[in-house]
């Protein structure tokens, strides 16, 4: 059946900023569903409030609204729109509510916007816990023994009439398992329901029967209209049931069924598909296999594109949310062709010939006091995936790619910590499942555990076990042969500790080596890797689409020259790896851009990257994608395989420009700034003659190794000092020491960190303005893309202030000495694509904080508010042009203010405190648009999920020095009809200026305090400023994070109530919020 | 210590595999160490090694499996599909031990028992790259501890004769017919040419009684068994090789309604007059997407053939039912008139998916629908004996 022609235009919804639960993978859905409905004919109107996606680019869609998820917007866009058909299925549970809640407040029916994908019984069927129960016993699968609850004394019964404990308490829809945990006995019980009561949108908790231990499967599940389904991949968990799927290390396919007990799972998936009725698109089906009985029960399906998804889809090479796409307008299987293939259909189960392993990253040294065991709730930011031949190699290239200093399995520094573990520990870290769990598990097997114990302290199936073991004792045969020499002498052993995945860092480590000297050694004995492709069908029919992975077979297939490629010069292009904290989906989208753009330039690209969630990793973002680690060893290996004129390490953040330097030495050609100029910008004696030569100021500052170095510093510069470790990104280790108390502790904190590296001790600029700037320079000219001022003082990391494009506050004669400094910056370092500069102004004094001559984070937040692609533009000097060829010469100024906001992922972590630091700890980002600032600021709240409400009680707790500053803002807020709480020290000081609070007591000084207010939800909204850089009070911590679990809006600095009231006086006089288009709004600017 | 494992021994690789065209993959031994010839066929299926290592059809090949992993559930938790193994031997990438501790048999162990040999740690996939380019290919295992010459063990994978033309079939036919199920209300006999015990499993679960007779029964030794319907089972080489087991379906023909699958739907197109040839390296797996011609709806299939019926052989009164979608062969037939048809594929899967077990509901029907006719049909009895004089 051919597509349908009755709709002509269908709004897609993105999944909003990076959350723990919800990461990147939606970008990529988003980017395949966006190019394939558009290449069909369809318009394409696409919202979304993350700007560092590649689907929020203005030539993704024909309309792109980058404005708050909420439905009173997505009401307006529609109301603007009209658009035909609402596609709810590519972007996330997000995407899925709101269409659900736009269904039933009746806004669908009024407009005539037909759900497609996806129809509103199926979703509420699949999410709705009742009706999903319903749905499965009828189709007779088995399930936990459960029950629903909608309060404390329902739950209470329920867990009665199971009677047996542990008990999994899970809210319904919500996203990422928040709010959910496992309860041991009646007070665990009692907490978590009461959380979990509050986290879900209907306010309903599932408890059910513990199936901990147990194993656990996915299935994803593809269905056309006509009804043909096939399974696209099937995923094993080496983590048993009790550790959330996205924590869990993934394997596929899944190697420890049998086939009938496999086709079982598979029929049962395909009835689970027609029982809930999706009628076309992507699902997951999650199973849970009690190991000894096999009794099989269904855990969860969720009727959309999901994380597992694009997992599926990088490890199968069949492009789920593209095809979802268009089953979602009419095609059915049958009718589309096999990309990959180009001569088979897409109606077939793909075949791998390798095992795809997936890892999770987490960013615990981020917040120390969360409690780093996994649970039922998802924890990690970001997931690495390896393909290998073998699951020993794929496992161990997995472990590589997480970038955690971790090259496989042993054989680092990192890891001698675990020979330490006395006996005891050892077995209680084994069987606490944890980030580093699978490095203990290795520990355990060096001690020659048995594979039974392991079993009983894990329930890991023995067949991860077994593998486990197997290079544990295989480490030894390495060591035998005593030198890198000696393995050099016997190639059969070097090749098979290859092909168990062992990396030239982990042989080095082993033998006192560099992993340069192993590289060296291999290359002289022709040991090298070979590449084979991700064809769907192992090997069955020949692959169109070059996709490769590395692997250490004895053949390999030969370098492809594409049609239409030969004689192209082949650049490549260095993905950021898995996402953290610090490095993101911005850098993807860097990437990306260069890839899209080098293509049109007339260069083959080739992308390396481990990031199964990215766009990057789709194979038709480049002419060929290599799923790798990014790694010396791995990247030298295709590069040289490929012959390649050049690399781009200045996109992928802080992974590929650490790489930089020794990619150079290892004979590659680095394109754009050069890696000795990269490296300049990080020396500090060389940057602070820079500075000097160009005659800004610098805060006083000094280098330490050791504590007494540290102490020796201050007493020349003074408190406060902003203490860091050099060569990071995302502030890591980043603090404001106020007392020398602390400063021992950081340095000593850091100096561990920094493993070797200096530390490095600036006088803090208290209540300074931060600016950022991004520029682009062809080597000759330099153009600011923008300057941004954030909301925030200086102080607080930038990727977590809010900033603002134009300033809000500069004076010209300010801004031009940025862009001055802009200039002189890039031309004394040699800049060959894009800078970023940090500056700070306090006093009308402009201070350098920091240069860094790569992509940044706020690239696509720059782009998109100034309508100018700079990363693209920015790869293209770095391949020769000059800024007068591509035709940007001129910084562009535009008529309306852009917000960016950052989104942080507290509620995943309770307990742990939210002020905002030097220490980035955001996860994403939201961007909003609007001719007014307040406005523009207000919906960037309003995106952030920090809803500030239009009345109601607000609680105000302010610190000494911000009272008087706070006074008018609070007069304000009281004109607009909000009531007041207020502690007794911020009351007595507001009755002084003539304004009426009810007073309440200080958490630990009495009732009713502010957690009683919260619980009673008495307050609608929290403003709370606590002293900069001192330890917060224990219950201020505690009142931030339950007002951040509760879903209470929380402003944490003057500067951001400014703003906040400055947009509610806005929205008072103006009425609504309004929404516009990316495109419109580039219309306007002046080029 | 480490030598628990035999690493050694393992990247010594002192065993190959030796194509005929020349080509040699080399790996280590496990199973039986025995030399021996046999086809070199790829399956491209990612579980069910044990009811592959069982499936008859695999009978005179070696069977590369295109899987990463093999062997990482124990043989003794699964099914087989005939008494014994009656492949050649076979060939894996990353072989996989099971758990000592709780008395799981191992592939390799299961190899052993059956007197099969294996060759693990090769490059499988380079080689099921040679086999799709080059064909299905005459080879030659060297798993045992003598030396020898590639270049001798190449000149005996081509000195030997190959599965073209020849009956293999006859080999792995059970020579002793017997009974399953007495229960039931309809009887079929089913014609083992190496038939896989889950296609028996199928047919008993429509309710039907179900008597297994060789390949060697007659026309006469069939319709003594009074069948309601006759099943023409899967088996291994050369349908071009059983010119008297196409006499017999000829004679079934329109007597009885037949149903056949693989080597049986091989046959039921030679009955009908139409040409069977080789593909030039099969189908073998789990994952092959089959268009019912009827409905429109796919069915992921499970494959196993090497041969296919050539479509425009077919007489008129035979329809194409089922097509596969990778490369447009014919997978099923049906007669328009008389009671008959087949299907390439496996749905009795085993490995597989169980999409097309409908159809073994669709065989009952048929004979039902045939059973009704021959009450308002007068003498039917007589039919039997025309034939038998117009053959004689």
């Amino acid at each position: 059946m051919p597509k349908r022609t009755d709709i002509k235009k269908i709004m897609l919804i993105g999944s909003g900023p990076i959350v723990i639960g919800q990461g990147c993978e939606f970008d990529y859905s988003g980017v395949q569903a966006c190019k394939v409905l558009r290449r069909e004919g369809y318009e394409v109107v696409l919202v979304n409030s993350n700007p560092a996606t590649i689907m929020t680019d203005p030539e993704m869609a024909d309309r792109t609204y980058i404005e708050p998820l909420s439905v009173d917007i997505l009401h307006e866009i529609i109301r603007r729109e009209r658009p035909d058909a609402l596609l709810p299925t590519l972007g996330g549970q997000t995407a899925l509510n709101l269409a659900m809640e736009l269904n039933e407040r009746g806004i669908l029916d009024r407009y005539q916007v037909e759900l497609i994908g996806a129809k509103a019984e199926s979703i509420q069927r699949a999410e709705d816990r009742h009706l999903f129960k319903e749905a499965m016993l009828k189709i007779g699968l088995d399930l936990p023994r459960s029950g629903s609850a909608h309060s404390m004394s329902e739950a209470t019964a329920i867990a009665n009439t199971i009677g047996s404990w542990p008990l999994i308490i899970r809210p319904g829809f919500t996203l990422g398992g928040t709010g959910g945990g496992i309860a041991h006995n009646p007070e665990e019980f009692e907490t978590i329901v009461n959380r979990g009561l509050d986290a879900s949108l209907n306010n309903e908790v599932l408890i059910e029967e513990s199936l901990l231990g147990w194993k656990e499967f996915e299935m994803e599940v593809m269905r056309d209209k006509k009804g043909n389904a096939v399974i696209v991949c099937s995923i094993e968990n080496l983590d048993p049931m009790g550790v959330h799927t996205g924590d869990s290390i993934t394997v596929a396919p899944i190697q420890s069924l049998d086939d009938r007990a496999y086709q079982a799972m598979r029929d049962d998936s395909l009835k689970v598909m027609e029982a809930i009725g999706v009628e076309t698109g992507g699902s997951n089906v999650q199973w849970a296999i009690e190991p000894k009985t096999g009794r099989r029960i269904i855990i969860e399906m969720n009727p959309r594109v999901s994380r597992s998804s694009a997992l599926a889809s990088k490890a199968t090479g069949f492009p789920i949310a593209k095809i979802a796409a268009l089953l979602a307008v009419g095609y059915t299987l049958d009718e589309l062709r096999n990309d990959i293939t180009q001569t088979t259909p897409s109606c077939f189960e793909p075949a791998l010939d390798y095992v795809v392993v997936k890892v999770p990253r987490f960013t615990f040294e981020k917040f120390p006091k969360a409690d780093s065991t996994l649970g039922t709730q998802m924890k990690s930011v970001g997931e690495a995936m390896a393909i290998g031949t073998n699951f020993k190699q794929a496992m161990q290239k997995a472990l590589r790619s997480l970038e955690t200093g971790y090259s496989g399995f042993g054989c680092c520094a990192k890891c001698e910590k675990f020979k330490e573990y006395d006996d005891e520990t050892l077995t209680k870290e084994v069987a606490r499942p944890s980030a580093e769990r699978i490095f203990v598990l290795y520990e355990a097997f060096r001690r020659g555990w048995s594979i039974e114990k392991l079993y009983e302290l894990t329930k890991i199936d023995r067949y991860f076990l077994r593998h486990l073991e197997e290079l544990a004792y295989f480490e030894d045969e390495i060591k035998a042969a005593k030198s890198l020499a000696g393995l050099a002498k016997n190639i059969p052993l070097f090749r098979q500790a290859k092909e168990f995945g062992f990396s030239d860092i982990q042989i080095g480590y082993m033998f006192h080596k560099r992993p340069e000297d192993v590289m060296e050694v291999r290359k002289q004995i022709g040991l090298k890797p070979s590449y084979y492709s991700v064809d769907t069908c192992a090997g069955e029919f020949e692959a169109i689409t070059p996709y490769y992975y590395s692997c250490w077979a004895e053949n390999s297939e030969p370098v492809r020259t594409i049609i239409g490629n030969r004689g192209k010069k082949r650049i490549m292009v260095l993905g950021g790896g898995p996402n953290r904290i610090g490095q993101g989906i911005e850098f993807d989208y860097c990437c990306c851009h260069a890839a899209f753009t080098l293509r049109r330039e007339g260069y083959e690209v080739i992308m390396v990257n481990s990031n199964p969630e990215t766009v990057s990793t789709d194979y038709d973002t480049s002419d060929k994608l290599y799923f790798e680690p990014l790694t010396l060893e791995d990247v030298m290996g295709i590069y040289e395989r490929e012959n390649c004129a050049g690399v781009i390490v200045q996109f992928g953040g802080q992974t590929p420009l650490n790489l930089a330097m020794r990619l150079k030495k290892a004979g590659a050609n680095v394109v754009g700034t050069s890696p000795e100029d990269i490296d300049l910008a990080e020396d500090r004696d060389f940057f602070k003659q820079l500075v000097d030569k160009v005659g800004i100021k610098q805060a006083a500052s000094g280098i330490a190794h050791n504590v007494e170095e540290a102490l020796a510093i201050v007493d020349r510069i003074g408190y406060p000092v902003l203490v860091r470790p050099s060569f990071v990104l995302g502030g890591r280790g980043m603090v404001i020491v106020y007392k020398e108390k602390y400063l021992r502790k950081f340095v000593e904190e850091a100096a561990a960190i920094g493993e070797g590296k200096p530390i490095l001790i600036d006088r803090f600029l208290e209540d300074a303005t931060e600016l950022d700037v991004d520029c682009i320079s062809d080597g000759k000219h330099t153009v600011v893309g923008a300057i941004m001022e954030h909301v925030e003082p200086a102080g607080i990391h930038s990727g977590d202030s809010a900033s603002v494009i134009p300033p809000m506050t500069l004076s010209k004669e300010i801004q031009d000495k940025v862009r001055q400094y802009a200039k002189d910056f890039a031309r004394e370092l040699h800049v060959v694509g894009l800078m970023n500069m940090q500056l700070a102004v306090k006093d009308g004094e402009l201070y350098m904080i920091e240069v860094n001559p790569r992509a940044s984070r706020t690239v696509p937040f720059v782009s998109k508010s100034i309508g100018v692609p700079l990363a693209s533009y920015a790869s293209r000097c770095m391949l020769g042009e000059t800024l007068e060829q591509i035709g940007f010469t001129e910084e562009v100024h535009v008529p309306y203010v852009s917000v960016k906001e950052a989104v942080f992922p507290f509620v995943k972590f309770p307990g742990v405190d939210i002020t905002l630091s030097p220490e980035m700890k955001s996860t994403g980002e939201v961007m909003s648009i609007d001719r007014d600032r307040g406005l523009a600021y207000l919906k960037s709240q309003l995106a952030a999920g920090n809803k500030v409400p239009s009345e109601g009680n607000i609680f105000v707790s302010l610190k000494d020095e911000d009272k008087q500053k706070a006074v008018p803002l609070i007069r304000q807020l009281v004109n607009l009809g909000y009531e007041l709480y207020a502690t007794r020290g911020t009351s007595t000081m507001l009755y002084n200026e003539g304004i009426k609070t009810r007073a309440v007591f200080r958490i630990s000084r009495g009732r009713p305090n502010l957690l009683d207010l919260i619980h009673d939800k008495e307050v609608q909204w929290i403003v709370n400023t606590t002293e900069n850089g001192a330890e917060a009070m224990v219950d201020e911590i505690q009142m931030r994070s339950k007002a951040v679990v509760s879903g209470i809006p929380i402003t944490t600095t003057i500067a951001a109530l400014t703003s906040t009231v400055e947009g509610l006086m806005d929205k008072h006089d103006f009425g609504r919020f309004e929404v516009c288009s990316l495109q419109e709004y580039h219309r306007h600017v002046k080029k | 210590m480490t030598d628990k494992f035999n690493w050694k021994a393992k990247r010594e690789k002192k065993a190959f595999l030796a194509l005929a065209d020349g080509t040699v993959f080399r790996g280590y031994a496990f199973g039986q160490a025995n030399d021996t010839v046999g086809e070199a066929v790829f399956n491209t299926g990612m579980a069910g090694y044990k009811q592959i290592l069982t499936d008859p059809s695999y009978a005179g090949q070696f069977v590369v499996f295109t899987t990463a992993e093999v062997g990482a559930y124990a043989a003794n938790h699964e099914k087989s599909e005939s008494r014994d193994v009656f492949l050649n031997g076979i060939v894996v990438n990353s072989l996989d031990e099971v758990s000592k501790e709780l008395n799981e048999e191992s592939l390799h162990d299961y190899m052993l028992k059956h007197n099969k040999p294996g060759i693990a740690g090769v490059d499988t996939r380079a080689l099921t790259i040679h086999l799709r380019n080059n064909g299905a290919q005459k080879a030659y295992l060297h798993v045992d501890d003598t030396d020898m010459s590639e270049e001798e063990a190449i000149q005996k994978a081509q000195e030997w004769v190959g599965l073209d033309g020849q009956d293999y079939a006859s080999k792995v036919s059970d020579p002793n017919g017997y009974e399953l199920s007495t229960e039931g209300d309809l009887h079929v006999v089913a014609l083992d040419f190496g038939i896989k015990t889950n296609i028996l499993r199928n047919l008993v679960k429509q309710g039907m009684k179900v008597t297994v007779l060789p390949i060697t029964a007659t026309y006469e030794q069939i319709m003594a068994k009074n069948p309601d319907g006759v099943f023409l089972s899967n088996g291994p080489a050369d349908p071009n090789s059983l010119p008297q087991v196409v006499a017999v379906v000829k004679q079934l023909l329109g007597k009885v309604p037949l149903m056949g699958i693989c080597l049986g739907n091989q046959l039921l197109g030679l009955a009908f007059g139409a040409n069977v040839s080789k593909l030039k390296f099969g189908h073998h797996g789990c994952n092959h997407p089959v268009k019912n011609v009827k409905t429109g709806a796919v069915e992921i299939t499970s494959q196993n053939h090497n041969y296919a019926i050539d479509a425009i052989t077919l007489p008129e009164e035979v329809e194409v039912t089922h097509i596969n979608l990778n490369d447009n062969t014919v997978e099923g037939i049906r007669h328009t008139t008389l009671p008959a048809f087949s299907v390439q594929y496996h749905p009795e899967s085993a490995p597989g998916p169980n999409d097309s077990l409908y159809l073994f509901s669709e065989f009952r029907q048929m004979i039902e629908e045939f059973k009704a006719k021959q009450v308002s049909t007068p003498k039917p009895a007589e039919v039997p004996k025309e034939v038998k004089n117009v053959l004689l």
